[in-house]
């Protein structure tokens, strides 16, 4: 299989999440917009690995680690987004906006 | 005794830190501390002269002050030869009996402690100046003088009159002292040293060119027109009357003044190479003496008249060294301490008596004052040269000198033209002459006559009086050291410096010597048969109003200073400056403060709080930075 595939694949995966962060105004589909950026991430890690032929397969894990560390930031977000909904009962962003002049 | 000379003032500079610290909790409110300082000082003071008067050798303490990487120090070091040991005892002296006499004159007095512990400071400063082997050294005690002089002078600032003559004081000598760094600076470039050994030592082997010898000198010479009050900047001298009168006495006998005549006659062998210089300094003070003199012929204010007359006297010991009499113009120095410090101790007498400085309320004064009148009447007469009182010998040695350079044969080359020595002559002897008128009118005006003041005086109490006898004595017999009668040239030995040996026996010239004196004697009968009667009812110089109106605006100098520089100066500069500083230096400043808080008032609406707009400007961020890695980077 050509390199290219998997990548277009990321680049359109990559694309429709930083579409999602920029765009979306639930919290929550904003956190799973950043999943598909990092799962394109992971894309390309896995396909660049095969490309090289890395005999110690440092994509696939890094690939792994990608998806734990991910794991672990999405359930601090939806932590962070439960409290901000159980004080202020929304989960629109543009109405958590504390941190301003 | 040599070794122990940084003793001395570093004992009054202690007694000062000690004053100023804990004054006020010290028994006597501290004055008693100052006086056992300088009188410790005295006393090692007398035990250097007695070395020096027994042939020892000059002493020299070197030291380092600032080591620099490059190799050159800059030196801190004492000289105890013959001319600082004379100087020290002089010093010393005055101010032991000045601190003695203030316990009496000052006793009340709200700023007591801080007053006793700036005559230490003020005493400590002209010691360093005398033993400074150096002229930068020499310069730290001639500006400590100088900040004391302000203090003290301006004492009781409360008085507008008495804060502006500080003021007046302190401007006035920095203007010579601005020549005087340059001096320094001149002598510093050509010797590649502050140390007046080694200065003297190149002008004498001829290192140091002619021209630069004859700048440096003169621009020294100015640093002590400033300090000694020599025209065009004597006009602090007599303002500086706003003091209290032992301070006066201080100034005018023992420190400040003094240090300019010791300037020069230290930096002698320097002066004596350059004919213009000595030329300079003898017309300059052929100058001071006149108008001095004359000017002292109309003040009313008792500390004025002597006030004129130190600076008169002064020109005199400059006339001295100006026409190459180094002993003539330092025994002139030594002699005109002790008579001019009665004069004004005995003058703060009869202040504290009839509580006005002015001689229109006193007269009739030597009935209820009888050693007031006495003391004073002996150095009133030592300071008109009268046989056999100090003024008389000095006196005589210094017209001696001018005599013979102008109309003699001079025992050795002197620099100086003999035409400028006719002038210093002629005019030595005017002086003379005014110097007696003004004298018997002093003393006519506040001891003869019926007393016209208001309170009652009373003679004072020992604390003022002791120093008075001590110092009638002193301005009756200090002359005798130096006089022919005694020994060959008793003073010419103690002063004598290694770059300066004595010149063997002190010439008389009895002509000049009973001609002196007669104009003396004519003088003080000029002055009795016009003021026996106490003040007239009106000046008798108010007969010719053109010069006494010259007189009285003391030949306008004041007013061409006022208009001409304090005007221009306090009227347009002092505001432009002012403005510069304060729109220009501090709105540089602030505009820099103003500036960036403005630009931060607009930039923070860029933290709107909104999550997404961060997240989109780090995105742009992002592929900006990429673009750049990949264009230019990459490439």
């Amino acid at each position: 299989m050509p390199l290219l595939y998997p990548l277009v694949f990321a680049a359109f995966l990559f694309s429709a999440g930083v579409y999602g962060v920029l765009a979306r105004r639930n919290a929550v589909m904003v956190l799973m917009s950043v999943e598909l950026m990092l799962n394109a991430v992971n894309v390309n890690l896995v396909a660049f690995s095969a490309y090289l032929k890395d005999q110690l397969l440092s994509g696939q894990v890094f690939a792994l680690f990608v998806v734990a560390v991910a794991a672990a930031e999405v359930g601090i977000g939806l932590a962070i987004v439960l409290l901000i909904f159980r004080n202020r009962e929304t989960v629109n962003i543009d109405e958590v906006d504390l941190l301003r002049w | 005794m040599e070794r122990l000379a940084w003793l001395v003032p570093a004992l009054t500079l202690a007694a000062w830190a000690l004053i100023l610290l804990l004054g006020k909790r010290l028994p006597g409110k501290g004055a008693p501390f100052g006086i056992l300082a300088v009188g410790a000082g005295w006393v090692i003071s007398l035990g250097i002269l007695a070395r020096v008067i027994g042939g020892g050798e000059a002493y020299h303490l070197r030291g380092e002050w600032a080591p620099f990487a490059s190799g050159f120090s800059i030196p801190i070091g004492i000289t105890v030869d013959g001319l600082a040991a004379v100087l020290l005892v002089v010093v010393t002296t005055i101010s032991l009996l000045v601190q003695v006499y203030s316990v009496g004159y000052m006793r009340g007095d709200k700023r007591y402690v801080l007053f006793f512990a700036n005559l230490s400071l003020f005493t400590s400063g002209m010691l360093i100046v005398v033993l400074a082997d150096n002229l930068l050294f020499l310069l730290v005690g001639w500006e400590i003088m100088g900040i004391c002089s302000y203090l003290l002078i301006g004492h009781w600032w409360e008085d507008q009159a008495n804060a502006r003559a500080a003021i007046k004081a302190f401007l006035v000598t920095r203007v010579g002292d601005i020549g005087f760094t340059l001096g320094i600076f001149v002598f510093f470039w050509a010797a590649k040293s502050f140390e007046i050994e080694r200065i003297v030592a190149g002008v004498e082997s001829g290192a140091i060119s002619g021209r630069t010898v004859t700048l440096g000198a003169v621009l020294l010479f100015c640093g002590a027109i400033g300090k000694s009050g020599q025209f065009p900047l004597h006009v602090w001298l007599p303002d500086a009357m706003a003091g209290p009168t032992p301070v006066s006495a201080l100034i005018h006998a023992a420190t400040m003044v003094a240090a300019g005549v010791f300037l020069v006659a230290r930096m002698f062998p320097v002066f004596e190479a350059s004919g213009t210089a000595m030329n300079e300094i003898a017309v300059i003070a052929s100058i001071t003496m006149l108008i001095a003199a004359l000017l002292a012929l109309v003040q009313d204010d008792i500390k004025r008249v002597l006030a004129y007359s130190t600076v008169s006297q002064l020109a005199y010991m400059m006339a001295g060294l100006g026409v190459g009499g180094y002993e003539a113009g330092v025994f002139h120095l030594f002699t005109h301490a002790f008579f001019k410090a009665l004069l004004f101790l005995a003058a703060g007498s009869l202040i504290h008596a009839v509580h006005s400085n002015n001689m229109s309320a006193m007269g009739g004064l030597a009935r209820v004052m009888p050693w007031t009148f006495r003391t004073f009447t002996i150095g009133a007469l030592a300071l008109a040269g009268v046989f056999p009182l100090a003024g008389f010998w000095s006196k005589d040695e210094i017209l001696t000198e001018a005599w013979n350079l102008g109309f003699g044969t001079p025992a050795e080359h002197v620099a100086t033209s003999q035409g400028i020595a006719q002038i210093v002559f002629v005019t030595g002897i005017v002086t003379a002459f005014l110097t007696a008128v003004y004298v018997a009118r002093m003393l006519w005006l506040t001891f003869g006559g019926a007393y016209r003041g208001a309170g009652e005086p009373h003679e004072p109490d020992g604390f003022m009086m002791l120093p008075l006898v001590l110092l009638a004595v002193g301005a009756a017999f200090a002359g005798l050291v130096g006089s022919p009668l005694v020994g060959e040239n008793n003073f010419g030995a103690w002063i004598a410096t290694p770059q300066l040996p004595a010149h063997g026996a002190v010439i008389v010239n009895w002509g000049v010597a009973v001609g002196a004196t007669a104009v003396a004697a004519l003088g003080i009968g000029l002055g009795w048969s016009l003021y026996r009667g106490g003040l007239p009812e009106r000046e008798y110089l108010t007969r010719f109003p053109l010069l006494y109106k010259t007189l009285e605006r003391k030949f306008f100098l004041d007013d061409l200073y006022e208009q001409g520089i304090v005007r221009p100066v306090v009227g347009a500069l002092a505001p432009a400056t002012y403005w510069f500083d304060q729109r220009v230096i501090d709105g540089a400043v602030n505009g820099t403060a103003i500036g960036t808080r403005q630009l931060a008032r607009g930039l923070r609406h860029l933290q709107t709080g909104q999550a997404q707009w961060y997240a989109a400007a780090l995105f742009v961020g992002v592929v900006g930075l990429a673009v750049v890695a990949v264009q230019v980077v990459g490439r």
